[in-house]
């Protein structure tokens, strides 16, 4: 059987349900009723402590996304959700106010442990050899906000970060504690309503992280969030606020993983990022939740908006995201570039196997002059599955000399999954410079053979290809993540070839 | 009586026999019957016509899908070839040196070196080789074989000169310390002095318990690797062998007088 037929056949036999995260922690939690009313904006924020102008504002969320249909432009298709019948609050039933991480309910930092997070110590994780002549990685400190289903359960190094000025707490806790900067940035990026998920985000969110990094502060360590969906049919709505303010720095990585599940869950997360003059937001994304299993049964939906806005001169910021798992993914980190000279990068991997259905891309919105914007976007596709890059850059008419490179690259792996790329361009001033490269490929017969004459697997030939495939972006992450991802990229394939 | 008979064979035991193999591709049958036998430290060379079959027996020799096997058999080392996957076949000491070598872009030529060699020591039980040793074992390799550091670090033959991917080939030889090398017209695209160094590398891993296979279509190469028997192929059998002087010959009078035999 010629080797790329093989594959095809592994394909067909796949079995997304080996799926390594795949666990449920035994532990009460506390659930708003199910369904979505005004009581149920209410109750989250009562549980929440949140003062009046809060809730007044996801009340006001809320009766927007009444008024809002779902949207369908996206290439991914799912039975209809029925918001009703979803619990829109989970929390784990704390004893006690946790002062310090060995409060922490034991089975939860199990859960962490089981999934490999370092929750109390620096990460490390070995396993990449430097190349040749290389520089050894270095000794580098992360700092973890884990949200377990709907809250922050711990966050570690705060003494360290304090002393920097840097704000790094639950987004829940910083409505009550710094009210006058949540209020000034909530919602000036993704406005309450900006889009169907996203007001319906804004209207029943239960934590996330906030970041606040003072003037000329450069972070002192990576700040980490590890998303984790434990319990049965809640969805999960976080939000993130990340500020830095003029002249600073942060690089802010995520990692999401949930339990195997039957049902589908819905996750409708919204991120903010603004950067003032002269800041820059490294936000780097792992995502590798539930795909669905081998006849594409559960899974999460994940429905995520995700924003930056260079507001200030000379601002950066930069995503790069690493998409591995949930049923359907429809997510675009995108850049406002509104001040002068500020950049956008979006730098991307995007697998899908099984079922899984990807839609994903950027928003690159040139408003100020001499703005720039780079996409890498590498979409891997096998099984069934489907892997659309939806991307838009535009130039508004007083962006002059906005410049975007765009790149493009799809690998197939069998012959029943589908690549597809969807590039909206819309230059309103002639000193705009757009390129644009796009190229889609297969995994050749000949590549295969090559490598396993020498001895390696189908498997670690594919899992080799992929990874000189995806090597720009992944080069983009943090050293720890890099490692991780590549990791997860092996996992994620698995199944897919012998 | 029997049991030194069954040694002796054992002893004389051919590491690699080609019996009467017949093999399609695409419904059409492109090896009528092809035999080959080859001992331990033994260099054949095998020459041909364009299309009479040699790359073909190279690929069904090395296990690539896509061709069927409807007759006879292949033996290393006295076991059934054709019953393993091609990359025990790799870890158990059999190696082709491609006429086309493929780019593998973003992988380096060192990480892929690496992760096969591990890939193969693995499968036969050995321990893994630490990044460190590699890196010192392939750099002797390369050096050995006038091959720059900086190729090392490229992506696989990606960008390589037409001679540098053959080159390329022959480090991996190096480096895997097969027990039989096929060399699928190594010759092709190298210069005079690459090809020289390409030989001189292929020579140092000359070996009593080594055998090659040299398919080339230029008796000079041969000059450089003096070869023990040399076979002529003509439309999917092997038409003629005899002594190194067979080449020659060869280069005298071309191919025309064994179209009828074939
Ligand atoms: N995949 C294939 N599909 C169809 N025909 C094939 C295929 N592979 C080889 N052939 C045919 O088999 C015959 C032998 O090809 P092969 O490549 O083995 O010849 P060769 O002796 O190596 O030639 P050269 O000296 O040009 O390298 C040719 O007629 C070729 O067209
Ligand atoms: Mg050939």
């Amino acid at each position: 059987m010629p080797a790329v037929q093989e594959t095809v056949e592994r394909v067909r036999r796949i079995d997304v349900d080996q799926y390594r995260y795949g666990f449920e922690t035994q532990i009460e939690s506390d659930k708003a009723p199910k369904g979505l009313s005004e009581d149920t904006v209410r109750f989250i924020s009562a549980k929440k402590n949140e003062p009046a102008w809060m809730l007044e504002w996801r009340l006001e969320a809320y009766r927007r996304w009444l008024t809002m249909t779902e949207p369908t432009w996206a290439r991914v298709d799912y039975p209809k959700i029925d918001y009703q019948d979803i619990y829109y609050y989970a929390a784990p039933k704390p004893k006690k106010t946790l002062s310090s991480i060995d409060e922490i309910d034991p089975e939860i930092l199990k859960t962490y442990e089981k999934l490999g997070i370092p929750l109390r110590e620096v990460a490390i994780l070995e396993g990449v050899e430097p190349p040749p002549g290389g520089p050894q990685t270095p000794n580098r400190k992360i700092a973890v906000d884990a949200v377990f289903d709907s809250v922050s359960v711990a966050t570690t190094f705060q003494k360290e970060l304090k002393a920097a000025g840097v704000i790094f707490m639950p987004i829940s806790e910083a409505i009550r504690e710094h009210p006058e900067l949540v209020q000034k940035y909530l919602g000036t990026v993704v406005p309450t309503s900006d889009n169907y998920f996203a007001t319906l985000n804004s209207a029943v969110f239960s934590d996330g992280s906030f970041v606040y990094v003072p003037p000329g502060v450069r972070c002192p360590m990576e700040l980490s969030t590890y998303f984790r969906i434990n319990e049965r049919n809640t969805g999960q709505f976080e939000r993130t606020l990340i500020i830095a303010d003029k002249g600073s720095y942060v690089s802010y990585l995520e990692g999401c993983t949930a339990p195997q599940r039957d049902e589908n869950q819905l996750h409708a997360a919204v991120v903010e990022l603004v950067t003032l003059d002269d800041a820059e937001i490294k936000y780097s994304t792992v995502q590798n939740w539930y795909p669905g299993n081998s006849e594409g049964k559960g899974g999460i939906y994940n429905f995520v908006t995700k924003r930056g806005d260079c507001r200030g001169r000379n601002s950066k910021i930069s995503w790069t995201q690493v998409e591995t798992g949930s049923a359907i993914t429809w997510k675009y980190p995108s850049c406002i570039l509104r001040g002068d000279n500020s950049s956008g990068e979006f730098y991307s991997i995007a697998i899908s196997n099984g079922f899984q259905q990807v839609d994903s891309g950027t928003k690159m919105i040139h408003l100020g002059k001499n703005t720039s914007s780079r996409i890498i976007s590498k979409g891997i596709a096998a099984g069934k599955s489907q892997n659309t890059y939806r991307g838009l850059v535009s130039a508004h008419r007083k962006a002059t000399g906005a410049r975007n490179y765009t790149a493009c690259d799809s690998l197939l792996i069998g012959d029943k999954c589908g690549a597809h790329t969807v590039p909206y361009v819309e230059a309103k001033n002639s000193s705009a410079t757009f390129e644009h490269e796009a190229t889609t490929s297969k995994i050749s017969e000949d590549v295969l053979f090559y490598c396993i004459q020498r001895g390696l697997s189908q498997e670690e030939a594919v899992g080799l290809v992929v990874n000189g495939f995806v090597k720009d972006v992944l080069q983009q992450l943090p050293m720890e993540f890099a490692v991780e991802a590549q990791k997860l990229i092996s996992i994620s394939l698995e199944g897919s070839v012998g | 009586m029997r049991a030194l008979r069954m040694m002796l064979r054992k002893n004389q035991m051919s590491l690699l026999e080609v019996k009467d193999l017949k093999v399609r591709v695409e419904e059409r049958e492109i090896l009528h019957g092809l035999s080959l036998t080859v001992n331990p430290g033994q260099v054949h060379a095998i020459m041909g016509p364009n299309g009479s079959g040699k790359s073909t027996l190279s690929h069904v020799i090395a296990g690539k899908p896509g061709y069927e096997v409807t007759g006879g058999q292949i033996l290393f080392k006295g076991e059934d070839l054709l019953e393993m996957a091609p990359n025990e076949r790799a870890a158990k000491g059999v190696f082709l040196a491609f006429q086309y070598p493929v780019e593998i872009p973003g992988v380096t030529t060192w990480n892929f070196l690496h992760a096969a060699l591990n890939a193969q020591r693995k499968a036969r039980g050995e321990d893994e080789i630490s990044s460190p040793a590699f890196l010192k074992k392939v750099r002797e390799v390369a050096k050995s074989l006038n091959i720059p550091q900086d190729m090392l670090k490229r992506g696989v033959n990606v960008g390589f000169s037409g001679g540098e991917k053959k080159r390329n080939e022959i480090l991996q030889m190096a480096l895997f310390e097969p027990a039989v090398c096929i060399l699928d017209e190594m010759d092709s695209g190298l210069d005079i002095d690459a090809l020289r160094i390409a030989a001189d590398g292929v020579n140092a891993l000359r070996s009593p318990e080594r055998a090659m296979v040299v398919i080339t279509h230029y008796q000079r190469l041969l000059n450089y690797i003096v070869p023990d028997v040399v076979h002529v192929m003509s439309k999917g059998r092997v038409v003629k062998s005899g002594g190194k002087e067979l080449a020659l010959e060869l280069e005298e009078s071309g191919y025309a007088q064994f179209e009828d035999a074939a």
